[in-house]
């Protein structure tokens, strides 16, 4: 047999930080999470910006849920919205443009153990990552998914994003966009996402309710939060703002979540739209297909020590 | 078969058996007949019969039918490559006939359908033995009206091995392996197909052969593709993930994984495309567990932002690059070795990541676990770089020790005091992440990011730590090129030519070696199998020839190097370091290396 250049080793974790063992800790010793103790770097947001909010309101979610630190897994892509894991005291990942949600995928499909949450924006989930918004929603990847819709790319000022309403001067259509914008909530039903609400940063217990909601859901939750611009999109909605004189018009109570066709009748109208849990069903997650196949195949093999697994396959190739 | 000694058959004898220490059998038809699985079971029979063994195929990209080859060199020594030229051609095809007879070295064997080979040209028939039979019409004869072109393959099968007295009940339980778990009357049918082959008298052959016994007498031999040894590598390894897109030739490598990982607890995800995979690889590996994601050429292509990412993290990640003909499109399924610069240095910004190229099917399999043990010792994404050469090449290699050799990686969620990924201090240099889920007991945790970050891996845009983490990521992998092995020369270590290859080229390389001394040449060789970064030391290798010349499978380029020979010379600024460089989408054979070596040293 030859011999590996690289044996398998053992590799220290942590570098020279590596100070000794951490004694057990039990979680009735656990102190809850405040948000201080979950904030981490100050946001680079500018004043005002709608992402303040959902910040703040992913905080309550922590505090609230008492969670610990280690079991908060946060994702995202590329743009404002997208720096979120900075400022969230937590295990976290800022990946590239568009494919926070396959990063995700494998996170989530590797680690069952986590509920991992993806913060992005729109040009994010449906531009350059609209492919993967379509499949991650259609597999079912158990994950949260919060889109922060500003209508407009704010990180490299001012160009037209996929959600901008037509007309919309931008510094790329400076005679008013022409493209008809992207519906999510039609986006996200029609992909197949197994939950799909919708929300506005100027209504935190609205937004702490759906993300609760979302994150209990077995499956991907697509939660699309709209989330002022102040510096490129100022008023882009204050027409579902009642402070700003608009309305803040909640899914009738007597829509059914389950019922595909009447979720995409709610969706038809974008400002001010609906606000709340246009569809909700449930759906085996490709967690729990993968983890079905697993279990199939670790029957004839339960009790066999990998090596062994795969010295039956060799001795089949003899 | 160059020791064959040649006996006339007595007229209306039985033919005279020849002993042999090694053929080359080359059988051409179409791709739906079955062709490869022929070509496989000699292989896998010359493995159980303790032969060396060495197989080369062409399969045709379109979706069925189009010419179909695959040559299967079974040798009772050391098998280096595939062979240069035939010493029995079968062929089911006029076109297979007129295509291939070319490959066939003079005086040698053509078996032939006359049942569809017709145009016979005088002068061939003084050039090869030719020995004409109805395949077609046989078989029908052994199995009955409803095999037709299906039995074909093994009607074939049997005729062979009937040429090469080749061991007739280790065939039937090969075939009846082959077909357990289906309808019994499947392997019986085969089983009827190949004696129906077997037990023609070949009366018009002048002679049959028997292979001497092999040199590797006891060896317990395994029989499998490259791909499949990449595969059971990555598994070997530890590798539970894997996310990837099909492409030909990378699918295999996926397909199996996909099936075979579940019994191991793992899975392999098909994703909506080559950006997804890799991402989901980075994401999975970031999870705890190094992942595996791998494409061929334009696939590669797509994943070269996310592996720049990997490579800024400093995340482990495996990357399978199955090679073949480019640009774009290319020629997908042919051989070429061009995919060098893009694995090195494919990504934008200064972006150093691991590039290693097996250079045979049991190299393989070891290559897929080196990798991986590098990937996590140095915190970096490898990229194995493979061909077609070897990823389609069947080859019989020794049993590994699995008990021995079969890792366990399982990520240590053990909680830590205090951690910086990117510590700067650290003394191996090396960064080292925590799996999420892992308390730190500070309350203080990292961040992974692609942005250039400090040691806790939160942004900045300070140039001092900017200087600092890319000497970092530099330096942790000129340290590994400090440990890798310096690679011995085949051959004495002076003379006048040094052939370099590396991934497949290897064997023909050193074959042509063989020769060359053999011919009174001072050639030797230097396999190159850590390309990125290099081993130390190859200068001193260097001193010792006076022409070095390194032969891929890849284009001359714009200033007349291949891509290894310009990464060599602007290494080493040796100007006797050229190159020898094709891309017909074939492996070398052993004569065109040694002609262009005639030509460039004369």
């Amino acid at each position: 047999m030859p011999t590996l250049a690289f044996p398998s080793e053992a590799l220290t974790r942590t570098g020279s930080l590596n100070v000794g063992s951490v004694p057990p800790l039990a979680d009735a010793d656990r102190k809850p999470l405040m948000k201080k103790d979950v904030a981490a770097d100050h946001p680079t947001w500018c004043p005002g910006c709608g992402d303040f909010s959902v910040l703040a309101l992913y905080f309550k979610l922590i505090e609230k849920r008492k969670m610990h630190h280690e079991k908060i897994t946060t994702v995202a892509g590329i743009g404002c919205s997208s720096r979120f894991p900075y400022f969230v005291q937590a295990h976290g990942a800022h990946f590239i443009h568009g494919r926070a949600l396959p990063f995700a995928s494998g996170v989530s499909l590797s680690r069952p153990d986590l509920h991992v949450f993806v913060f992005g924006g729109d040009g994010d989930a449906f531009s350059i990552g609209g492919n993967h918004f379509t499949h991650t929603a259609r597999k079912n990847v158990k994950m949260t998914y919060c889109v922060m819709d500003n209508n407009v790319y704010g990180l490299t000022k001012n160009q037209t994003s996929p959600t901008s309403p037509i007309g919309y001067k931008s510094k790329t259509d400076v005679w008013g966009s022409g493209d008809r914008p992207i519906n999510p909530m039609k986006q996200a039903i029609a992909a197949g996402a197994t939950f799909v609400a919708r929300t506005t940063h100027t209504n935190p217990n609205h937004v702490l309710q759906i993300m609760e909601a979302a994150m209990d859901h077995d499956g991907f939750s697509f939660i699309e939060c709209l989330s002022e611009c102040v510096e490129f999109y100022p008023g882009a909605f204050d027409g579902a703002n009642p402070r700003k004189g608009g309305q803040f018009p909640l899914v009738p109570e007597n829509h059914d979540v389950t019922d595909e066709y009447a979720a995409y009748q709610l969706s038809e109208d974008l400002m001010p739209g609906k606000f709340g849990i246009f569809y909700k069903v449930s759906r085996p997650t490709k967690n729990a297909n993968e983890a079905k196949i697993i279990s199939t195949n670790r029957e004839k093999f339960a009790a066999l020590p990998d090596w062994q697994i795969l010295q039956k396959n060799f001795d089949r190739m003899k | 078969m160059s020791d064959t000694t040649t006996a006339a058959a007595q007229a209306g004898g039985p033919p005279q058996i020849s002993q042999i220490s090694e053929a080359v059998i080359r059988i051409a038809g179409n791709s739906q007949d079955g062709i490869q699985a022929i070509g496989g079971f000699l292989a896998r029979l010359a493995g159980r019969s303790e032969q060396e063994v060495m197989t080369f195929m062409t399969i045709p990209s379109t979706i069925s039918g189009g010419p179909s080859i695959f040559q299967v060199r079974i040798g009772s020594g050391e098998v280096l490559s595939a062979g240069d030229e035939a010493d029995v051609l079968l062929c089911f095809y006029q076109h297979s006939y007129e295509g291939h007879l070319g490959s066939l070295k003079k005086g040698g064997i053509v078996l032939y359908d006359s049942d569809h080979v017709k145009e016979i040209k005088p002068e061939n028939e003084t050039k090869y033995r030719h020995i004409g039979l109805p395949i077609s019409s046989l078989v029908v004869e052994a199995i009955g009206g409803t095999g037709r072109d299906k039995g074909k393959n093994v009607y074939a099968l049997g005729l062979i091995a009937k040429m090469f007295n080749l061991e007739v009940p280790k065939l039937h339980r090969l075939l009846q392996e082959r077909f357990a778990g289906k309808d019994p009357k499947v392997a019986e049918t085969a089983i009827a197909a190949f004696n129906g082959g077997y037990s023609h008298t070949l009366a018009a052959a002048a002679e049959l052969f028997k292979f001497k016994p092999g040199e590797n007498i006891g060896q317990n031999q395994i029989v499998m593709g490259g791909n499949e040894a990449l595969a059971y590598g990555l598994i070997a390894a530890g590798v539970r993930f894997g996310a990837g897109y099909p492409i030909t030739p990378w699918s295999d490598i996926m397909e199996l994984l996909r099936k075979e990982l579940p019994k191991y607890g793992g899975s392999f995800i098909q994703c909506e495309d080559e950006i997804a995979s890799v991402s989901m690889a980075i994401g999975a590996s970031w999870g705890g567990r190094v992942a595996v994601t791998g494409s061929s050429g334009p696939g590669i292509a797509l994943k070269t932002e996310a592996i720049g990412w990997a490579v800024m993290a400093e995340v482990p990640l495996v990357v399978v690059d199955v090679q073949r003909g480019g640009p774009s499109t290319g020629m997908p399924t042919n051989v070429e070795q061009s995919d060098l610069n893009i694995a090195c240095f494919g990504g934008h910004g200064d972006s150093p990541r691991v590039v290693i190229a097996p250079s045979s099917v049991e190299d393989c399999f070891y290559t897929a676990i080196e990798a991986v043990n590098i990937a996590r010792k140095y915190s970096t994404p490898v990229i194995i770089i493979t061909d077609q050469g070897i990823a389609t090449r069947i080859e019989a290699f020794k049993m590994p020790e699995l008990n021995k050799i079969c890792q366990d990686i399982t990520p240590d969620f053990t909680p830590v005091a205090d951690h910086k990924p990117y510590d700067l201090a650290a003394p191996d240099g090396v960064t080292r992440h925590l799996a999420p889920g892992t308390r730190v007991a500070s309350g203080k945790y990292p961040i992974v990011t692609g942005l250039e970050h400090d040691e806790l891996g939160h942004p900045t845009g300070s140039p001092k730590l900017h200087l600092q983490m890319t000497a970092k990521r530099r330096n942790k992998l000129r340290k590994l090129g400090a440990e890798l092995p310096v690679p011995a020369v085949f051959g004495p270590p002076e003379g006048q030519v040094l052939l370099i290859s590396w991934g497949s080229s290897k064997g023909p390389v050193e074959e042509a070696v063989k020769q060359a001394r053999a011919a009174g040449n001072a050639v030797s060789s230097l396999h190159i199998k850590y390309l990125n970064p290099m081993p130390n030391g190859l200068e001193k290798i260097f001193e010792g020839f006076s022409h070095v010349f390194v032969v891929e499978l890849n284009d001359e380029g714009l200033y007349g190097y291949g891509q290894l020979a310009a990464l060599l010379r602007a290494r080493y600024c040796d100007s006797k370091i050229r190159g020898i460089t094709k891309v017909d989408g074939l492996t070398w054979k052993v004569r065109e290396i040694l002609d262009r070596v005639n030509v460039m040293t004369k």
